[in-house]
Order: C-alpha cells, then structure tokens, then sequence
C-alpha cells in the first residue's frame, strides 16, 4: 500500500516520553537485580570451584575477589540479593491478590527499598565485623 | 524482541512555534505530537503557546482552542469533554490521561502531548486502535448462557453478586492502562493488555454469566495473560481511577485455584 497502510504509519513514542514512575522502576530494577543474581552466582561458582581446584587455583580467585573491583560486585551483588528477595516478597503477595490499592503499591515499594539498605547494612556489618 | 527505539519512520523532528498573542500575560507552551501522512515527512512536534486567562482549565479545552483558533490541521479524538466517552487519551506530561480530565494547572513547565504510546499513529494524536478493539472482541464481552432465560422475568443478581461488578463497568475503554504498559509495548500482538483483561474479568466475576470456564480457559496462555508481570502503571494511569492490574490478579488466582 502507498499511503493510509499499516506499515507505513509511524509508530507513537513509548520509552522516550513515558515519565518514570516508582511502578516501572522498581519493575524494571526487580529484572535487572535477577540477571545480576545470576551472573554473580557464577562468580561465586568459580570461587568454589577454584578452592576446590587447589591452592594455586584458589589464590587465583581469591585474589581477584578480595581486589578492590572484587569487593564492588560483592557489593552489588548483595544490593541485588536483598533487593530481589525483598520485592520477590512483595511479588508473592500480590500472587496472594494482597496489595493492589495504589496507596499500598507505594508503601510496600518504598519499604522493600528500605529493606534492601538495612539488609545490605546488616550483611556487611556482621561480615567484616565476625569475619577474620 | 522488543524494540526498544523508534523505527527510523517514527523519529520525531522540531516542528513549528505559533507564538502567543500579543499582550498575553499567563503564557503556557504546548509542545504537541505532529503527524500528517499526506505530507511524506516523519512525525515532529510543534509549539503553541497558549494566554492562560483566555483558555478553559482542562487540555482538552486546549487543544479544542488550538483546533479553532491557532491550527486548523491539529487532530485528535474527542466526544464527551466529562471523561464518560473514552476518546481524548493520550499521553500528556508523561503519562496517559484522558485530556478532558487533566487540569492544565496541574502540570509545571511545558505541556506536552503525545498520542497513546507505542501505537501505530494515523494522523497527530490519533492512534489506530483495530488491535485493541480486536482483541476486546476476541473475549466475547457479553454475556453468555447455556440455560434458557426466565420467562417472566429478567436474569437476576443479589446486591452482593452486582457489587463485584463495581471497578469493572465503569471502563470507558480508553486504552490508557494498555498501553501505558511495558509489557503491552513489546508484546502487544499476543498480550491482551490490561484493558482486555479487565473486561474479560468483568465477565467471569458475573454471577449470571455459564461460560466462566471457557474463559478461563481462552486466557491460560503464557502471552495473552501471564505477561502480565505487576509492573502497575495500569492502575497508576487509569484516568478512572479503576485497577486493572488487580482484575489481572484475580483471574491468575482463579487459575491456580481451579486446579
């Protein structure tokens, strides 16, 4: 068709103009923190492996791990962690049918941002502090 | 795979600036979506600056003073201007609203306007909605019965029964929940959208209608329901103030319940 057909019409912009609001974001973010999750996890495969490989294997990585670049995805990895089992919770009960008013979408979103701060907090704390 | 930007039709360009009266004390610009398929050209987004203290408070007052005094071309769907016809959706300031329901006041900075997202666009702020619609009538949005109707008397329901219904009839279909949504955006040629899934629920919740199954039956399917993924910019945007992405809910508990 030359004009006036399907194909030839333009399609309406959606990511460029849609305002980001806490709703997309912290959808966005709950799929983003999985791929993450999935990633360190084998990260942390390695590491497991590497100890059981042998010491030179096992310096290897732990060398890498204790690296400062090392520490940062250990960090990310656990803001991930926290996050994605905080709104995972969220998840699950609106899998329940629970939380839908608008009002309690906003107040379960901003408290699993508070969880994931105070979790991480904790974990790090208890881990460099009961840690050698 | 979704296509996260716009095919190289679609690219929008600056368009032109209609300045505001002379004397005008409360200007506001409106930067507002521009397509004409006769002109061969890509979308682009003109400016019209608008005297505030001669203009109605809704945008769709705007845009109607636009149409009658500043730019004939400007085109956009519109009926009953009090939010009951569905037709002025589209997506200003960020979000999707129907303009006769959006206070101009309500907006800091420019005003702009675009038409509903993701959609194929006919002309300016009017999108082609057939896939919507299409979709709509693929869950058979009537009711349905296999035993025959009362002879003397209409089918009932007790007050509890019609109370069900309440957040579900009140849909204007205006679209602004589907495509307000992500999952909509990239899978809206297999995904009924929150719009559709709405009216399909409205429908299973009826206590006079026989055919819940079957329809639940038509919705068990990876696309046509469970992309829905609780995003909730659905229920964020409805101009209604109605939750589709809790109608979207029941329907996947019934689901699970029904096993």
């Amino acid at each position: 068709m030359q004009t006036g057909g399907k194909a030839a019409r333009p399609l309406s912009p959606h990511l460029q103009i849609y305002r980001p609001q806490i709703t997309s974001i912290l959808s966005i973010l709950h799929r983003i923190t999985g791929i993450a999750l999935s990633v360190g996890t084998l990260m942390l495969t390695w590491w497991l492996l590497a100890a059981a490989a042998g010491p030179e294997q096992f310096a290897t990585a732990h060398g890498f791990i204790t690296s400062w670049f090392g520490w940062l995805l250990l960090f990310g990895w656990s803001v991930a962690l926290f996050y994605h089992l905080a709104n995972g919770i969220r998840h699950l009960a609106w899998d329940a049918g629970w939380g839908f008013e608008l009002p309690q979408v906003y107040t379960t979103g901003y408290a699993v941002l508070a969880a994931t701060v105070i979790l991480t907090a904790i974990a790090w704390i208890a881990g460099l502090t009961m840690g050698g | 795979m979704a296509q996260f930007t716009l095919p190289a039709n679609s690219k929008i360009t600056d368009g032109k600036t209609y300045p505001a009266p002379a004397g005008a004390k409360r200007v506001k610009k409106f930067k507002i979506y521009r397509y004409d398929p006769d002109s061969g050209q890509t979308p682009r987004v003109d400016t019209y600056e608008l005297d505030l203290d001669d203009c109605a408070p809704m945008i769709l007052d705007a845009l109607i003073k636009i149409k009658n005094e500043v730019d004939t071309t400007l085109t956009f769907r519109r009926s009953c201007r009090e939010g009951i016809c569905g037709s002025c959706s589209m997506n200003v300031d960020g979000t999707n609203t129907l303009a006769c329901l959006k206070p101009i006041d309500e907006i800091e900075g420019d005003v702009k306007i675009y038409p509903l997202p993701h959609m194929p666009v006919i002309k300016d702020l009017v999108p082609d909605l057939s896939t919507p619609y299409a979709q709509l009538a693929a869950v058979e949005p009537w009711l349905q019965t296999d035993s025959p109707p009362p002879p003397d008397k209409e089918r009932q329901q007790s007050p509890a029964e019609r109370e069900k219904l309440d957040g579900l009839w009140e849909c204007v279909l205006c679209f602004c929940c589907s495509t307000s949504c992500p999952s909509y955006w990239w899978n809206g040629d297999r995904y009924l959208g929150p719009a559709v899934l709405l009216q399909a629920y409205r429908w299973i919740a009826d206590s006079r209608d026989e055919k819940t199954g079957e329809r639940l039956d038509a919705l068990e399917d990876p696309f046509r329901l469970y992309r829905c993924h609780t995003i909730m910019n659905c229920t964020k945007t409805c101009p209604k103030h109605l939750n589709p992405a809790k109608a979207i809910a029941e329907i996947k508990k019934m689901l699970v319940m029904r096993r």
